[in-house]
């Protein structure tokens, strides 16, 4: 019960290269209707069927909300992960014909905030081209802060520069250039609330900044999808369902427990929303947690685990499902 | 503490240190107790960077209490209307990490929360405990008057003179509770009016 995540059916309209690593792809309704509303921060949950093996991989809209013609996606080459990304970079040409979901939205801006204060890393800009098109149709007071490897990856730095002008720093990790994070954090008007998407060093650093010096949890917002991480095979008895799967090296547990006919419940699939939330019923062995849902408590407790990012090793492990 | 019973009555709690550098403490009258109870628990130097702003009772009780707190200022004041200026200055030039504790009478919270909240900060994120009486800050639905202090049900208002019954709708903007005539239908029945908010 793929919560939320109704099918929209669409057509790969336009695949543009953006720089050495990053791809856009752009996607049209097959009907030739609008695509349904969203708002900045929202992500599509694409399905990438590839031979007889199906992935979907989160990935944020970057278009402009105003916009519901296309939706657009950029996608990273990451050429040691899973394989999501570079069957995007390969398969993908204009024409395909794709499966997404519509769109949730778990990183939306707080509209009652006096000011956004946008910080991006890397290829986590995708988020903020969304919302900074949204804030800036409507007046909205924002600043983004963008930090990226060189120049020359700086995905969409010029256009943003050009578009919003001063209201975009940039910071080249090659240059040496870096955040002045504490000055910029204690700098704020009262009301600004904060956003950080990038790598989770990153969002782990600003947070753990950020509340030192006294912002609200609730001004804070972050948004970072792990990607399932590859691993070792491993077996799992789904207790509800009275079976037993296997999770394959390239697999994560979520997609193991899908190919065997049973179909919970999840939204992300990063590791961020909690609804792939299971309980674990008892297990021999360890747990890798790689999710920002769960409290290091529960992490601790060996009672529950979050299938789209998590894994296990060890001896047996059952599971309520 | 004041009971719960609609949703918009609001809910206190009791104060505790939060993390940050920058802390402005508002309160009255036996709310400072709360300030100095809440001392007990906060880490060393966090008063460095306090500002309190206290209106004490007319017995002038508490203010050597603040004081030993060595707050990095202590500012005392005969009502909220005169400390008004100084607190919004105060808050025009905050920058996000200042964290407003508010504690005392309700009608000391409800009023420096509705100034805090103009200033953008989000009521969630302020700290807050009731301390002392629990007279209400009312205002009259039908002349728009507002009654301070207020202890009895039904009271009556110090602007029309209707005799008002103080519901538990409260508003946030106005920071105040709601009064509405008690006796529309016929002015001459006077039901008994009791020490309700002591
Ligand atoms: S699907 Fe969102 S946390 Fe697993």
């Amino acid at each position: 019960m793929s919560t939320g995540t109704t099918k929209l059916d669409v057509v790969v309209s336009d695949v543009v290269p953006v720089n050495d690593l990053v791809t856009r792809f752009h996607f049209r309704r097959r009907d030739g209707e609008l695509l349904p509303t969203f708002s900045g921060g929202a992500h599509v949950v694409v399905e990438m069927r590839d031979g007889d093996r199906t992935r979907l991989n989160p990935y944020s809209l970057m278009g402009s909300p105003l916009d519901t013609r296309e939706y657009t996606i950029s996608v990273r080459r990451d050429d040691v992960g899973r394989g999501g990304s570079l069957f995007m970079h390969r398969q993908v040409k204009p024409g395909l014909e794709m499966v997404i979901s519509y769109p949730v939205n778990l990183f939306s801006l707080d509209l009652r905030a006096r000011k956004h204060l946008m910080l991006a890393g890397g290829i986590g800009i995708t988020p903020f081209m969304a919302q900074t098109a949204q804030l800036a149709g409507a007046g909205g007071n924002f600043e983004l802060h963008y930090t990226c490897r060189t120049a020359s990856l700086g995905t969409y730095a010029d256009l943003l520069r050009e578009r919003y002008g001063n209201r975009v720093r940039l910071y080249h990790d090659d240059r040496e250039e870096r955040i002045d994070l504490e000055r910029l954090l204690s700098s704020q008007p009262l009301g600004t609330h904060l956003y950080v998407c990038g790598p989770a060093g990153m969002i782990n650093w600003v947070r753990g900044r950020a509340a030192a010096l006294g912002w609200p949890p609730e001004t804070v917002h972050f948004e970072h999808f792990a990607a399932p991480q590859p691993g070792a095979p491993f077996d799992v008895t789904l207790a509800v369902s009275g079976k037993t799967i296997h999770v394959g090296e390239q697999q994560s547990l979520l997609e193991a427990i899908e190919a065997a006919g049973v179909d919970p419940p999840y939204l992300c699939r990063g590791g961020v929303c909690g609804q792939c939330e299971t309980n674990v019923i008892s297990y021999d062995g360890k747990f890798i947690h790689n999710d920002h849902w769960l409290s290091e408590e529960d992490h601790r407790s060996g009672c529950k685990i979050m299938p789209c990012v998590s894994r296990f090793e060890g001896k047996s492990l059952v599971l309520e499902r | 503490m004041a009971a719960k019973t609609i949703i918009s009555r609001p809910i206190y709690g009791t104060l505790s240190p939060q993390p940050g550098k920058h802390h402005l403490f508002i309160a009255d009258a036996e709310g400072a107790l709360a300030i100095t109870d809440m001392a007990g628990k906060a880490p060393s130097g966090f008063f460095d960077g306090a500002e309190i702003v206290f209106i004490p009772s007319p017995e002038s009780k508490h203010i050597a209490a603040l004081e030993a707190l060595k707050p990095m200022q202590l500012h005392v004041a005969p009502s909220f209307a005169s400390l008004l200026p100084r607190l919004k200055q105060t808050l025009t030039n905050a920058h996000m990490g200042l964290r407003v504790y508010l504690a005392g009478t309700e009608g000391l919270i409800g009023q420096a929360m509705q100034v805090a909240l103009e200033a953008g900060i989000d009521h969630t994120s302020i700290e807050t405990e009731h301390r002392g009486s629990l007279a209400r800050r009312m205002q009259c639905v039908h002349c728009k008057g507002i009654t301070e202090n207020v202890t009895t049900q039904p009271a009556t208002c110090s602007h029309c003179g209707l005799l008002l019954l103080v519901r538990d709708h409260y508003s946030r903007r106005l920071a105040a509770f709601q009064g509405v005539c008690i006796n529309a239908e016929d002015r001459s029945e006077i039901p008994p009016i009791e020490e309700a908010f002591p």
